[in-house]
């Protein structure tokens, strides 16, 4: 699979047999490193549009609370242009809420709870948060609205510096991939030098030269990345179903479509060029030092 | 075809192995390059064929100065001088067949006529039946003739041969030698270096002697 005859008895070399190795190794970590980059990618894009189209609106028991509140707000939101539903949370669904972390005792009706209102908004619509919170207290004065914003902010955040690491252990498999193969190659050119020579000496241009060795680095690296390319998909697909058996709610699912897989199909292709490239590129250069 | 002028050589920091050799090569001419055992005979071929540059002087090769040359365009004139190696050189893991073609390949001649040049060449230096078989599976006389038909199959300008019919009997010598006539006779320049003087004598072309790195070119008689 993936040789060739060469003039230069390359597919003898102890680096044959190490160098698809430590590319399917490479590919394997930038596989898991890419997927992890475009889940979150697709992660943030849907917590972004899934959060920015809701709002909560909060009534603190410190400012009355009562039901009368309660349906002036649900006025006020639904007399409000952009504001597709406004749902009142009641005290069932609010305990529900509550109880993983307070616990099913504790919620005695004498603990002061805010009312919450779960608002969903028309697609596209913009709502100014400070005018509706105005106009919210203007009839019940401990309202309050959540945009969530901050949170939605951070988390993005988060993902964005994950997502930034997760680009840095591509370059930084990129550069290793680079280096390992320069080395493959200057190693290559030393145990042939003779043949080398020879081929010189009956009139080969350097670049029939680098041609072979650039033809056995994209062979090389093809058949170790695609190798790479199967370790990593049981791999991706055991964290798949560990995402989704952990899920509560929390976390949205972890989840490659096929576009997603089309592009960490293409890594492997990727890496070969860039061995073949580097692999090229290293010849051209060392033999240009020679006679 | 090749001129000389003045040319030293000297390997790092030793004695110059060959001093103010001079001389010029016709188109078309054959020469023996004799000279004891260390007198400099394949250095000076090795200058001829450019794997050494010379510590001084002047070598012009097919009107070009060799030290003008770019290392670009040095192929182009290699590819016109064919060369026989004194320790063959051979691919050891190419068949008999695919040395042979090598010149060819690296030159981008066409797989068709490769074939049909290759498949002659080999019949004619008596290697046909072993046109499969690696070079280490070849006596040492084998070798020897599969290095000259790698050397002639481009059918170069100038031909250098170093010891070429070392490992070969009487018989096989005079038949190699009549190669390179032919060859000569469609107008190669032949330079061959050797030991058997007896050969030389036999032949008669002109003679390249060196003496403790000097160069002393006579004229042929044949015996």
């Amino acid at each position: 699979m993936f040789t060739r005859r060469t003039d230069l008895q390359l597919e003898r070399d102890s680096l044959g047999r190490f160098l698809p190795w430590l590319i399917a190794f490479m590919v394997y970590l930038s596989v898991l490193a890419f997927a992890g980059m475009l889940a979150l990618d697709d992660i943030a894009t849907r917590w972004d549009r899934g959060m920015s189209g809701s709002l909560t609106v909060q009534i603190a028991p410190a400012g009355g609370g009562g039901e009368k509140q309660v349906k002036a707000v649900l006025k006020v939101l639904n007399s409000t242009p952009g504001i597709a539903t406004a749902k009142f949370l009641d005290q069932d669904k609010l305990m529900t809420l509550l109880e993983p972390w307070l616990g099913s005792d504790a919620l005695g009706a004498e603990l002061p709870l805010p009312r919450l209102v779960d608002v969903t908004l028309e697609d596209g619509a913009n709502i100014n948060i400070a005018a509706l919170e105005r106009r919210l207290m203007a009839v019940a004065p401990g309202a309050a609205v959540d945009d969530h914003g901050v949170w939605l902010e951070h988390l993005i955040n988060l993902i964005q510096t994950v997502k930034a690491l997760a680009l840095a252990v591509l370059v930084f498999i990129v550069l290793a991939t680079i280096a390992t193969v320069i080395f493959a190659t200057r190693t290559g050119l030393a145990i042939h030098h003779e043949a080398i020579e020879v081929l010189h000496l009956i009139g080969a241009q350097d670049s029939y030269i680098a041609r072979q060795f650039a033809s056995r680095a994209l062979m090389l690296g093809l058949r170790g990345g695609i190798f790479g390319l199967l370790l990593a998909l049981p791999t991706i697909w055991g964290i798949g179903t560990l995402a989704r058996s952990l899920q509560a709610g929390l976390l949205p699912a972890f989840s490659l479509g096929p576009g997603h897989w089309a592009v960490l199909g293409g890594l492997p292709v990727v890496v070969a060029l860039i061995a073949m490239i580097s692999a090229r590129l290293t010849v051209m250069r060392t033999l240009a030092r020679m006679l | 075809m090749i001129r000389f002028e003045n040319v030293g050589l000297r390997y790092g920091l030793g004695p110059e192995v060959l001093q103010d050799v001079s001389f010029s090569l016709a188109p078309g001419s054959f020469h023996f390059l004799v000279g004891a055992s260390g007198a400099g005979k394949s250095s000076l071929l090795k200058l001829m064929y450019m794997a050494l540059k010379p510590s001084r002087g002047l070598i012009t090769l097919f009107g070009r100065d060799i030290a003008t040359t770019s290392r670009h365009e040095l192929p182009a004139l290699r590819r016109r001088v064919g060369v026989v190696f004194q320790e063959f050189r051979l691919m050891r893991h190419l068949s008999a067949f695919d040395n042979v073609a090598l010149p060819l390949r690296v030159a981008g001649t066409r797989n068709s006529e490769i074939q049909h040049n290759v498949e002659e060449l080999l019949s004619w230096v008596g290697l046909r039946d072993h046109m499969a078989s690696r070079p280490p599976t070849l006596s040492g006389g084998q070798q020897q003739r599969l290095a000259i038909a790698r050397a002639v199959i481009a059918r170069p300008k100038l031909l250098l041969a170093d010891e070429p019919t070392g490992n070969v009997d009487d018989q096989m010598a005079m038949r190699l030698m009549h190669l390179f006539e032919e060859l000569n006779k469609l107008g190669t320049t032949v330079v061959i270096a050797t030991h058997n003087e007896t050969l030389v004598k036999r032949l008669g072309h002109s003679t390249l002697r060196l003496d403790e790195g000097r160069l002393e070119l006579r004229p042929g008689e044949a015996a």
